[in-house]
């Protein structure tokens, strides 16, 4: 697994030049500039998706990815505005205040399992909206509006990434900035994945005892993957409220954290690059169905309804065969 | 003082028939019925419009709801789970299936009952006032022992009926229930319809307090999952300690740190990180379920 083959590498390429060159050509093309935010957002939910994949990777049924975004967002705009702290600096500390948060909540509840874990991601969900609500440093109901956009990073005078405001197209610049840390989130998975921590973790998806039997440190393991996961939530939440310049404590909610499952599962648990095409095809889905209007919802649990039916183990249950190599 | 106690009995009796129906049919098929909230908000739109659109006395409203929620919850056993239960391979499919349902029901509600918030005339007027320490209105007092006679009759239907008895053998141990000559396919079905009543007639009790609307059903849903958590999943007496537990923790909150601001659910989360930490199982529950 870890020697590239020769298509994997043309895949990759073809991905890579279809992200940064074909889409925007595109789409300069034919005027959608609309489209930039639908495919910027799906780069940044897939990112948090997959925080969720990889929990789902330790064999657990994570729900609480809502609950990361949503602190990542919050610690990001209360730094921008509050602290007056660069955009730039602030994502990587909204990451590491997740990660520092995941550790602390999941040295009790990783021990627990299956449904169990479930139920409290899923509760921390909910409990992390109330706090939000709550409390007075998060300006509560009303949210923290009107956020700076990011302003230029430049390293030893030489200039990295431009200011946002000075640019004709903050759109443009915002799909670039979540393509590039999408690539960079996956590139990661894919290599954690394919390393002996990756198959340390998927000793602890099989049977948990076993492995700790021969000696690997589980609950050190599943610390350490949560954080990770909570991680790229944090990154994916912090990007997301500076594109839309404002968080409210609904920003990221309990649907939320589901649709994260949901990214997750439909694009094919045993694939790294699953969460990025289960958010694709779920978010365009949902938007598609856009045109429906007050039947949208309908339409779209009774195709997950039915997808279930159909296929009760999830799509991963049909082989890729034909777009693996496109997508490794 | 006094009037916390009051607060906490009424907030958990309440939470104690929802958990019930939650819990109740996790033993029974180990599913984690995400559309519990859901049922519930169902329930109080059923009895909006017997009770309050069309006028029919309350405690026909409530047999009504009963009646429509069970025959909801038979279907949906009957036509969504039965069927990928059989055939999915992991528990997670069953979960995925739970959260489509949730999603549906919301867009039903949507579309038949609109999504304004929708109240009842009051079922009893006055307020019971015992020297200013116990204040609290009638209907509230009536909400509460209906739901208190509600628990108290499900237990006697679990302890005493030939149906409760084979449901009761049937959470213990599926196969040996099915060796004994139980119809598992049958009383899935009664569980499941069971547990859906329950969650309906609690939406129908409390329609006449809060009034109900589209949104309740997610926030009530995850108030389940903390008291199944707390009491143990698929126990009985556990969803009901759990329920009441929950009421009190809530009720004491509200009053002791209203000035804190609501930081209530903050600590209980909080408290039950660390009690889980002790107790991953819960007050009762067998260890993973």
């Amino acid at each position: 697994m870890n020697t590239f083959k020769i298509n994997q590498l043309i895949g990759v390429a073809i991905f890579l030049f279809s992200v940064f060159v074909a889409v925007p050509y595109a789409i300069a093309a034919s005027g959608r500039w609309d489209f930039y935010y639908t495919l910027t957002s799906v780069a940044l939910l897939s990112i948090a998706s997959a925080g969720v994949w990889l929990t789902f990777y330790i064999g657990r049924i994570n729900i609480g990815q809502g609950a990361f975004a949503l602190i990542g967002g919050y610690v990001s705009a209360i730094l921008v505005t509050k602290a007056g702290l660069s955009f730039w600096l602030t994502l990587p500390l909204a990451g590491l205040f997740c990660a520092f948060i995941a550790v602390l909540i999941g040295l009790p509840i990783l021990r627990l399992r299956g449904v169990y874990f479930a139920m409290v991601t899923l509760v921390l969900t909910e409990v992390s909206r109330l706090t939000m609500l709550a409390l007075p440093i998060t300006n509560g109901a009303k949210g923290i509006v009107s956020i700076p956009l990011p302003g230029a990073l430049s390293i030893f005078g030489l200039t990295l990434i431009p200011d946002f405001s000075m640019l004709k197209n903050d759109k443009l610049a915002f799909y670039y900035v979540a393509c590039v840390l999408m690539v960079i989130c996956f590139a990661g998975m894919y290599r954690l994945v394919n390393s002996r921590f990756g198959h340390l973790c998927r000793s602890l998806q099989q049977n948990e005892e076993l492995a700790s039997s021969i000696g690997v440190n589980i609950a050190y393991l599943r610390i350490v993957v949560f954080a990770i996961s909570s991680f790229l939530g944090g990154i994916g939440g912090a990007m997301f409220v500076a594109i839309s310049q404002s968080i409210y404590p609904s920003s990221f909610q309990v649907s939320d954290s589901i649709n994260f499952m949901l990214n997750c599962f439909l694009g094919g648990l045993g694939y790294v690059f699953g969460p990025m095409l289960g958010t694709l095809t779920l978010y365009f889905g949902w938007s598609l169905l856009f045109e429906l209007g007050k039947y949208q919802l309908l339409i779209y649990s009774s195709l997950l309804i039915f997808l279930m039916l159909v296929l009760p183990n999830g799509l991963l249950s049909i082989r890729f065969s034909k777009m693996k190599g496109v997508q490794k | 003082m006094e009037q916390v106690i009051v607060n906490a009995l009424y907030l958990g009796s309440q939470y104690a028939m929802i958990a019930l129906g939650l819990t109740l049919i996790f033993a029974l098929m180990n599913v984690l019925n995400f559309a519990h909230g859901q049922m519930y908000v169902l329930g109080g739109f059923v009895t909006y419009t017997i009770y309050g659109r069309l006028g029919f006395p309350f405690i026909v409203a409530l047999l009504g709801t009963a009646v429509t929620l069970a025959i909801v919850g038979a279907l949906i056993e009957y036509f969504l789970f039965r069927p990928v239960i059989r055939r999915s391979v992991r528990e997670e499919s069953t979960m995925l299936l739970a959260a489509g349902i949730a999603f549906l029901l919301d867009a039903v509600i949507l579309l038949v009952f609109g999504e304004k918030q929708r109240g009842v005339p009051k079922i009893l007027d006055g307020v019971f006032n015992w020297d200013f320490r116990i204040i609290l209105p009638y209907d509230r007092i009536l909400v509460c022992v209906l739901a208190i006679m509600s628990i108290a009759g499900f237990i006697a239907f679990m302890q005493f009926t030939k149906t409760g008895r084979a449901l009761r053998a049937f959470a213990q141990d599926r196969v040996a229930a099915e060796l004994m000559g139980v119809n598992v396919d049958r009383y899935s079905m009664i569980g499941f319809a069971l547990g859906a009543m329950l969650a309906g007639l609690v939406g129908g009790l409390l329609v006449t307090i809060t009034g109900v609307n589209l949104g309740m059903g997610g926030p009530v849903s995850i108030k389940a999952f903390m008291m199944v958590m707390i009491g143990g999943a698929g126990v009985i007496s556990g969803a009901i300690a759990g329920g009441f537990i929950l009421g009190a923790l809530e009720a004491v909150g509200l009053a002791v740190l209203s000035q804190y601001g609501d930081i209530t659910y903050l600590l209980i989360f909080a408290s039950l990180m660390v009690f889980l930490s002790f107790r991953p199982q819960g007050l009762m529950g067998k260890p993973w379920g």
